[in-house]
């Protein structure tokens, strides 16, 4: 799961052009909405890209959203369960 | 009442130039996100959302932010402040850029954050965003650079009491080529800040000159 995260952080920095933000600095619990890293409503859509492109995951109910992208746990853990059920 | 240019900001050849003053230079570009990168830091702004944005949204708010950004606060009443940009070659530089990411049908990825950044207008956004300005905006679009239409559309603003004073220019951008120049216009105001650079009448004359700035007419008195 470590490994996960890390790579995820890597990618949302990347993915979000988060310039001034290094793998560090982010909190994997922390929210990634409103504080946080202050994403915003499209970085969300990014976000359901990143996860299509980089996992093949398609987020079906988009009311699951804001579950998912809670924080970089939570993704992660999305991500492995849902590439159990694959 | 007679509008003069109080300010400006001047980005060619690898040069700033804001009032008069060479801020800024690269002698070789490499490319234009590292330009406005190292423009950025050496400027010690932070505005994280500047890494989101396209070229021109870039270029066009560095621009206004070294113009604006020593105004103090509550010198432009709300709404008073209006913005006139034009260019060229419009959204075109990130138009190829999501065209390309929908190019292909096996690796369809189109990006919502740049897909948002396929219009103009866009840079006037964000630059009404980062100084909270309400006024009057428009976006023009020419095949060059024309003072005659900035002047007309400016005036008309200033001229009937739809804005109190203008930013205006030009900000063009396609590839790694761009050049940009942005006036703040006002009415002729004995409180208005003397900056280094003193004012000019607002004319063509004076876009022209601004817009063609060399080392000889500009940043050595």
């Amino acid at each position: 799961m470590e490994e996960l995260i890390n790579k995820l952080k890597k990618e949302v920095i990347t993915q979000l052009n988060l310039e001034d933000i290094s793998v560090e600095d982010i909190n994997p619990d922390s929210p990634l909405f409103g504080e946080g890293l202050g994403l915003d409503s499209i970085d969300a859509l990014e976000l359901i890209v990143l996860l299509e492109k980089n996992y093949g995951i398609k987020i079906e109910d988009p009311k699951d959203g804001k579950k998912i992208f809670f924080s970089i746990r939570t993704m992660a853990e999305y991500i492995t369960e849902h590439q159990k059920k694959a | 009442m007679e509008k003069m240019i109080t300010a400006y900001t001047y980005f060619g050849d690898g040069k700033v130039v804001v009032n008069k003053q060479l801020i800024f230079y690269q002698e070789k570009i490499a490319t234009f996100a590292e330009f406005i990168k190292a423009l950025y830091k050496q400027e010690q702004i932070s505005y994280p959302k500047f890494y989101k944005m396209d070229s021109l949204s870039k270029l066009g708010f560095m621009c206004s932010e070294l113009l604006l950004r020593h105004e103090k606060p509550g010198r432009f009443k709300p709404g008073s402040l209006a913005v006139v940009l034009a260019n060229s070659s419009s959204s075109l530089e990130t138009d190829l850029i999501y065209q390309d990411s929908i190019r292909n049908r096996s690796a369809y990825f189109p990006s919502p954050s740049v897909f948002v950044y396929t219009l103009a207008n866009i840079v006037i956004g964000e630059i009404c965003i980062r100084h909270s300005l309400k006024g009057e905006n428009a976006f023009l679009v020419s095949e060059k650079f024309n003072p005659r239409q900035l002047l007309d559309h400016v005036s008309d603003l200033l001229d009937n009491n739809r804005a109190g004073a203008c930013l205006c220019g030009w900000v063009e951008i396609l590839g790694n080529s761009f050049r940009a120049m942005v006036a703040l216009v006002e009415k002729e105001n004995e409180q208005a800040p003397k900056t280094n650079f003193g004012s000019m009448p607002f004319n063509e004359a004076s876009l022209n000159e601004l817009m063609n700035l060399t080392e000889k007419s500009i940043w050595k008195n």
